[in-house]
């Protein structure tokens, strides 16, 4: 796509989505206005460079521990971190994000220790982060059910005046579930305060996108929900950004929901227990690996002026910290405690459960 | 005279008048007042944004919830029909019962899930289902279930000030049962059965829809010299097992009364739990008499599948043959 076809209007006015939506391409100096807003000035965009090179070092740090057997699983989000760094970005503090499995890095860049946020694939307790604290839904494993989730809370939000707008984050897969189409259905009714952002990445699994759906695109399925829609570049953190942030302001000034599709690529397996060759050539990957997130970002700011030798050190020396802290946490004994498995069932457990709690620590007492 | 049904609009009323955060909502709840009008008048009462109708999908009105309980208010939500609740079952069973537990205790779902369930009233197919034992075998679930009027509106109150999700299930051949039991009244908190009728010759354990069914055949029984204790378990989860447990010492025998299949039934873990329990004071294995091992009958035969006075007697004379 070239720079002259690309949409120049103002986002979600109309419910078709426009064409594929670019920032990066045009070379917009920061803080000028473009058709999706202001853009940010130099500070938040190196801000954002940093989160994605955490992000990038992450999850290489991640997807190597799990292959180590540190990690029971990863489902590794490399080429994703534009979509994930990109849509977290565009909330403010006070919001709300309802991320999926593959979406650790679009929490870590909210803010949670990485070693928090993969508390699930360390198999030491399904999460680690406070979601009060971060603002982050637990991270979702069944497709597209935190969907509702997100629409309730922003519901919730509405009925108390707050402001507060729920950003959900879903794959191009999940949109073939039913609570995809019951979360649509309710924010549209309602009005809810809430944005979806679909993550196509190509595939669900092994699963390619065009046998997900026959519609002309993702963006497309907000049609018929009555949600306006836009397609973005997944692969451009200030197009993914600038049309999420539209779209959360847009929530936030009463105009309803919005979906986002970001267009972007699954660069390795669903997790390390996947062999992606089994349906993926190489070829196709390839030239994927040359839209990289990462690099087309770099070359912006680089063309800026703001990608200097200390702004690129300061992001490695952050990212080498973050990922040191994760192996040294990976790599701490681990001292189980059972009673942890029967603690948070109940507030107030009930007496079966309460014997059994008693018959363990009984056993853990014979064993010790 | 309160009616069942009129006694949990009351709860409901009551509840919203006495704290802002609670709110109900569900198919035909807002203007209609619910199809068994147990949100009658409300939405007039407390407006749009406390009693609302939603899109016709129950994964989207539980879903919704969740998020709703997330975000401070405390949300009752109304499933029309037992069956109907099945959509929602995934919500449910991931979300609703593990959310505590999942986030180690920092986020709890204080929120109702109200199902109508259970048959006896001459419905078509998927209107009559018991499905408690989803419900009860899934942790991080409480399970209520009113039998009469004044548990109705107590065990509803109880459930909307729970900090944990409760599934409500209101037996619906008893919503027009009335009696004049004087509203607002506190019954036993959760975890407590009622002793409905002492006796000394058998337990029946009843809840729901077949507690009226056990008293039935406890009354009739009195014809053949036998003196049958009711016992109505109010909550499946939390389970009052010292109740039940007691009564065994005091009878030797019991028989479990419900609807639902018997098999993999709540009734199971009754038998398996109390012969634990009591094994010594048992002079005869538990009874129990349930809806068929088939899924729920049409209309016209639905009287041979549901559990009656003659099934609970010929039960009780069985145990007391091992004598």
């Amino acid at each position: 796509m070239t720079a002259d076809t690309l949409p120049t209007t103002a986002p979600f006015t109309g419910l078709l989505p426009a064409q594929l939506r670019q920032v990066l391409s045009d070379r917009p100096a920061p803080g000028s206005t473009i058709s999706l807003g202001r853009l940010p000035d130099g500070e938040e965009l190196l801000r954002l460079y940093r989160m994605m090179v955490v992000g990038r070092a992450v999850e290489d740090a991640a997807t190597a521990m799990a292959k180590q057997g540190l990690m029971a699983v990863y489902p590794a989000a490399r080429g994703q971190e534009a979509c994930q760094i990109g849509a977290a970005a565009a909330l403010r503090r006070s919001d709300w994000l309802f991320p999926t499995y593959r979406d650790s890095i679009a929490v870590i860049s909210r803010g949670a220790d990485p070693a928090d946020v993969l508390g699930g694939p360390l198999g030491r307790r399904h999460l680690g982060y406070d979601p009060y604290e971060q603002r982050t839904a637990p991270l979702c494993t069944p497709l597209a059910t935190h969907a509702p989730h997100a629409v309730g809370f922003a519901h919730a939000a509405r009925h108390h005046g707050d402001g507060t707008i729920a950003l959900v984050l879903l794959g191009e897969g999940a949109t073939s579930e039913g609570d995809f189409h019951a979360a649509c259905t309710f924010a549209a009714a309602h009005q809810a305060p809430v944005v979806f952002l679909v993550q196509n990445n190509g595939y669900a699994i092994s699963t390619p996108a065009h046998l997900q759906s026959a519609a002309p695109s993702f963006a497309h399925k907000g049609i018929g929900y009555g949600i306006p829609a836009e397609r973005v570049d997944g692969n451009d953190v200030l197009a993914v950004l600038m049309t999420t942030r539209a779209a959360v302001e847009r929530a936030r000034a009463g105009a309803g929901p919005a979906l986002v599709e970001a267009v972007t690529y699954r660069i390795g397996p669903h997790t390390n227990s996947d062999d992606s060759t089994r349906y993926r050539t190489a070829a196709e990957a390839d030239p994927w690996k040359q839209k990289d997130p990462l690099d087309r970002y770099a070359a912006y700011l680089h063309d800026h002026g703001l990608l200097t030798p200390a702004t690129t050190q300061d992001a490695a020396c952050t990212a080498e910290a973050e990922v040191r802290k994760l192996r040294l946490h990976a790599q701490e004994t681990f001292v189980p405690d059972p009673a942890e498995i029967t603690a948070h069932v109940y507030t107030q457990p009930p007496g079966h459960l309460l014997a059994q709690t008693a018959r363990l620590a009984l056993e853990e007492d014979s064993d010790g | 005279m309160a009616s069942l049904a009129g006694a949990l609009n009351q709860a409901l009323r009551d509840a919203m008048a006495d704290d802002g955060r609670v709110i109900t909502f569900g198919l035909d709840v807002g203007t209609n007042g619910g199809v068994f009008r147990v949100t009658d008048g409300l939405a007039a009462t407390f407006g749009p944004k406390r009693c609302f109708d939603t899109p016709l999908s129950e994964s989207g009105i539980v879903g919704c919830a969740v998020g709703m309980a997330m975000n401070g208010l405390l949300p009752v939500v109304e499933i029309q029909f037992d069956a109907f609740a099945y959509p929602a079952f995934e919500q449910i069973t991931s979300h609703v019962a593990k959310m505590r537990n999942r986030t180690s205790g920092r986020v709890t779902l204080p929120l109702v899930i109200r199902i109508p369930y259970g048959g006896g009233i001459g419905a078509v197919e998927h209107h009559s289902d018991s499905s408690e034992a989803y419900y009860t075998h899934t942790p991080g679930l409480t399970v209520a279930t009113p039998s009469t009027v004044a548990d109705a509106y107590s065990l509803l109150r109880e459930a909307i000030d729970h900090p944990d999700p409760v599934i409500f299930l209101e037996p619906k051949r008893l919503y027009w049962h009335k009696d004049d039991t004087p509203l607002p009244r506190r019954t036993g908190p959760f975890g407590q059965a009622a002793i409905r009728r002492p006796g000394r010759t058998a337990t029946l354990i009843a809840y729901g829809p077949t507690v009226n069914v056990a008293l039935q055949a406890a009354a009739q029984g009195t014809a053949a010299g036998w003196d049958l204790e009711v016992i109505d378990l109010r909550t499946l989860v939390p389970l009052d097992e010292h109740t039940l447990t007691g009564s065994i010492h005091r009878t030797g025998r019991a028989v479990v009364v419900h609807e639902a299949p018997g098999f993999g039934g709540y009734g199971a873990e009754l038998a398996a739990r109390l012969t634990e329990a009591c094994f010594y004071h048992l002079q005869a294995p538990i009874g129990r008499v349930t809806g068929l091992d088939a899924p729920y009958p049409p209309p016209l035969l639905e009287e041979y599948h549901l559990p009656n006075v003659n099934r609970v007697l010929h039960a009780v004379h069985s145990l007391l043959q091992y004598a």
